[in-house]
C-alpha cells in the first residue's frame, strides 16, 4: 500500500511536469507541423536562468519563476524569426536536422557557459519538506508540481475554448488558410503560440528541476521523453496530451519502482504499443 | 508531410547505361585512390580509418532507407548494433571466429533487426514514425543491456579473437590487414548497391518516396516494397557492425544507441541524402573533423556539429556531394 501510494504521488507529479513541458510542444505541433526537437531546450534555458537568478542572484522563487520564462521567451523570438520560420512546411528530415542542429549548440553553449554540473534551484521554505495529508505524507515540492500541472491544464483549456484568441488559435489549426482569408491574422497567431509555448516550456523546466535536474544533456535526455508524449497524445490535443503524460508517467515511475534493472525498456515497449495501435495518437485526428 | 514537396524532381531523363558503368569505375578508381593516399598519409592511425570504413557501410546502409525511401528515422543504429552483436556473440560465445562468416553472421543479424524495425517504424507516418523509431533504438540498447550475460552489458563484449581471413592473413597489431579488408568490402558492396539503386526495384524505391499514392495506384506495394529495402539496409548496416566487430575486437553498448543514429543521420546529410557518394564524402569529413576537434574539447565538438547541421539545412540543402555536383553541372551546362 505505501509503495502503491508513492507511486502514485510519483507518477503524477512526473505526469504533471512532462504535461507542463510537452503541452507546448503539443500545439506548436498541432499548429505549425513542425517537429521541434529543441522544446527541450528551451524547457533547460528555462532552468538554467532560474537557478542562476535564484541561486547567484539570490532572488526571490517566484520572482526567478518569472524571469526564467520572459528570459527564454527573449531568446526563443530571434529563433523563431530566423530560424523556425525558414523550415515551416519543409520536409520532416529538414526540421529534425535543424532542430537537432539548435539542440546540439544550446547543449555546446550551456556547458561553455555554465558548466558541465548539476545545477539546483533552491525551493522557498514552504516547499520544502513534507506535508501532512492526514493519512500519509508527500513532500511538498511534487504536490506544487501537481497543483501547477492542474492549473496549466485549466488555464489552457480556458484560453482555447472560452476566449476569441483560442477561437482564433483553433481556426488556424484546422484550417490556416481559411483562417487567414477570414481575417484572422496567422502569423501573429503563431508567433503568440509559440512564445506561449516556449514559455510553458521554460516554467515545466524550472518547477520540474526537482525531478529532471538541469545539466548541459538535459535537452537531449528528455526530448524524446517530450516527443514521445505529444506522438502519444496526439498533436494539437490537450485532453490527449494530458491523458499520455498521465499514462506515460505511470509507466516510467512504475517501472522504476518495480523492475528498475530494466531501465525504460517496458517504457519504450508502452510507446510502441501505443503508437502501433494508435498511430496518430490517442486523441489525434485524422488528416 | 516529406513526400509533397519532391515531385518537382521527378522527370528527370535516366543517363545511358553506358555512362553510368563509366561512372562506376571511376568511383571504384577514386575509393580505392582515397584509400591508397590514406594509407600512406595516416599510417599510424590505420585504425580510424578501419572505423570510417565501418561507419560508411553503416551510412550507405542509412541512405537506403532515408535517402532512397524517403524514411526519416532517428533508430537505424539498432540495424549496425545487432549485425555487431551478432557476430560478436557468434565469436565470443559460440567460437565462430572464422572473419568471413562473422561477417555473414552480422548480415543476418542485421537483416533481422531491419525487418522488425522496418515493420514497426513503417506502421506510422511523420512524427509517429521518427516516435517509433526512437523507441526501437532504445528498445534495443535496453535489452542490450539487459542480456549482459550474452552482451557484456554495459562493459561491452571482449574476446572476440577473429581467425585469418581465409586462413592466410593475419589481423596485425597495426591494423593494415583490416583495413584492407574493409576496402575491399567497402567496393564490393558499392558495386552491389550501385547495380541495386539503378535496378527496377530502386527506381521503385524512388518512386515511393517521391509519391507514395502514385506508386500504389500503380498496382506496386509501397510498404512491403519499403520492408525489402529495410532488410537489405539491414544486411549493409550489419555488415558494417561484423565488420567494425571484427576490425576492433570489441562491441560497445554505444553501437546501439541514440547518439550513433544521430550522427549517421548528420554525415549522410552533411554528404548528401540519395547519394551513395555523398554518404561516403559525409562521412569521411565528419570522422575526420570530429576527430580533428574533439581532442581539443568535446563540448565544442557538439557546438560545431549543431551550427554545421543548421548551415548544411540553410545553405547547402542537398548536401556537399549534392552542392557540388549541382555545381559542376552548372558549370558543364554554361560551358556548352
Amino acid at each position: 500500500m505505501q509503495t502503491f501510494f508513492s507511486i502514485g504521488v510519483d507518477a503524477l507529479a512526473y505526469g504533471m511536469i512532462l504535461f507542463v513541458i510537452s503541452i507546448g510542444l503539443s500545439v506548436t505541433m498541432g499548429l505549425m507541423r513542425v517537429v521541434n526537437l529543441a522544446h527541450g531546450a528551451f524547457a533547460m534555458i528555462g532552468g538554467y536562468i532560474a537557478s542562476y537568478a535564484a541561486r547567484d542572484l539570490g532572488l526571490a522563487y517566484g520572482l526567478a519563476v518569472i524571469l526564467a520564462v520572459a528570459g527564454t521567451i527573449i531568446i526563443a523570438i530571434p529563433l523563431e524569426r530566423f530560424l523556425y520560420r525558414r523550415i515551416y512546411g519543409a520536409p520532416e528530415l529538414t526540421q529534425v536536422l535543424m532542430t537537432i542542429g539548435i539542440t546540439f549548440c544550446v547543449i555546446g553553449i550551456a556547458n561553455y557557459v555554465f558548466g558541465p554540473t548539476l545545477k539546483t534551484i533552491p525551493l522557498p521554505p514552504d516547499l520544502q519538506g513534507p506535508v501532512d495529508l492526514g493519512f500519509r505524507t508527500i513532500a511538498a515540492h511534487k504536490l506544487f508540481a501537481i497543483f501547477c500541472g492542474v492549473a496549466v491544464a485549466l488555464g489552457l483549456w480556458y484560453l482555447i475554448e472560452r476566449t476569441s484568441f483560442g477561437v482564433k488559435l483553433r481556426a488556424s489549426v484546422d484550417n490556416t488558410a481559411m483562417a487567414a482569408a477570414l481575417g484572422v491574422r496567422t502569423k501573429i497567431v503563431y508567433a503568440a503560440s509559440f512564445a506561449l509555448a516556449v514559455g510553458l516550456a521554460a516554467f515545466g523546466g524550472v518547477i520540474g528541476a526537482e525531478l529532471l535536474p538541469v545539466e548541459p544533456y538535459y535537452a537531449l535526455r528528455y526530448m524524446v521523453t517530450f516527443l514521445v508524449v505529444v506522438s502519444v497524445g496526439g498533436a494539437g490535443s490537450i485532453p490527449g496530451a494530458l491523458i499520455a503524460c498521465l499514462l506515460l508517467g505511470a509507466i516510467d515511475t512504475t517501472g522504476r519502482y518495480l523492475v528498475p534493472e530494466y531501465g525504460e525498456f517496458f517504457f519504450y515497449l508502452a510507446v510502441i504499443a501505443i503508437v502501433w495501435v494508435f498511430p496518430r495518437g490517442l486523441m489525434g485526428r485524422a488528416k | 508531410m516529406s513526400i509533397t514537396n519532391t515531385s518537382a524532381t521527378i522527370i528527370q531523363p535516366l543517363p545511358a547505361a553506358s555512362s553510368n558503368w563509366l561512372r562506376d569505375l571511376v568511383g571504384i578508381a577514386i575509393i580505392l585512390a582515397a584509400a591508397i593516399v590514406g594509407y600512406f598519409l595516416f599510417p599510424n592511425n590505420l585504425a580510424l580509418l578501419t572505423r570510417m570504413i565501418a561507419i560508411m557501410l553503416f551510412v550507405l546502409s542509412l541512405d537506403l532507407v532515408t535517402g532512397y525511401c524517403g524514411v526519416a528515422t532517428l533508430g537505424h543504429a539498432a540495424l549496425f548494433g545487432a549485425g555487431a552483436y551478432a557476430a560478436g556473440i557468434a565469436a565470443a560465445h559460440f567460437g565462430v571466429t572464422e572473419p568471413i562468416t562473422m561477417i555473414a553472421i552480422g548480415a543476418v543479424g542485421g537483416a533481422v533487426a531491419g525487418l522488425v524495425s522496418g515493420v514497426v517504424i513503417l506502421r506510422g507516418h511523420g512524427l509517429a514514425q521518427l516516435v517509433l523509431s526512437i523507441a526501437i533504438i532504445h528498445l534495443f540498447h535496453e535489452a542490450a543491456n539487459k542480456a549482459s550475460n550474452y552482451t557484456g552489458g554495459s562493459d561491452g563484449l571482449a574476446g572476440i579473437t577473429p581467425d585469418p581471413i581465409l586462413g592466410l592473413f593475419e589481423f596485425d597489431l597495426w591494423g593494415r590487414t583490416a583495413y584492407v579488408f574493409g576496402i575491399v568490402l567497402l567496393i564490393v558492396i558499392f558495386v552491389l548497391l550501385r547495380i541495386l539503386v539503378r535496378s527496377p526495384f530502386g527506381l521503385l524505391c524512388r518512386g515511393i518516396r517521391q509519391d507514395p499514392v502514385r506508386v500504389s495506384a500503380m498496382g506496386a506495394s509501397v510498404k512491403r516494397t519499403l520492408i525489402k529495402m529495410y532488410v537489405i539496409s539491414g544486411v549493409v548496416a550489419g555488415i558494417g557492425g561484423a565488420f567494425n566487430a571484427v576490425s576492433t575486437q570489441v562491441v560497445g553498448l554505444d553501437s546501439l544507441s541514440f547518439t550513433n543514429s544521430a550522427e549517421a543521420l548528420v554525415m549522410l546529410v552533411l554528404g548528401g541524402v540519395g547519394t551513395l557518394f555523398g554518404a561516403l564524402i559525409g562521412t569521411i569529413v565528419f570522422i575526420g573533423v570530429e576527430d580533428f576537434v574533439s581532442a581539443a574539447n568535446p563540448f565544442h565538438w557538439l557546438t560545431i556539429v549543431g551550427a554545421l547541421l543548421i548551415a548544411v539545412v540553410l545553405f547547402a540543402p542537398k548536401g556537399l556531394y549534392g552542392t557540388a555536383a549541382a555545381l559542376v553541372e552548372r558549370y558543364r551546362k554554361g560551358g556548352k
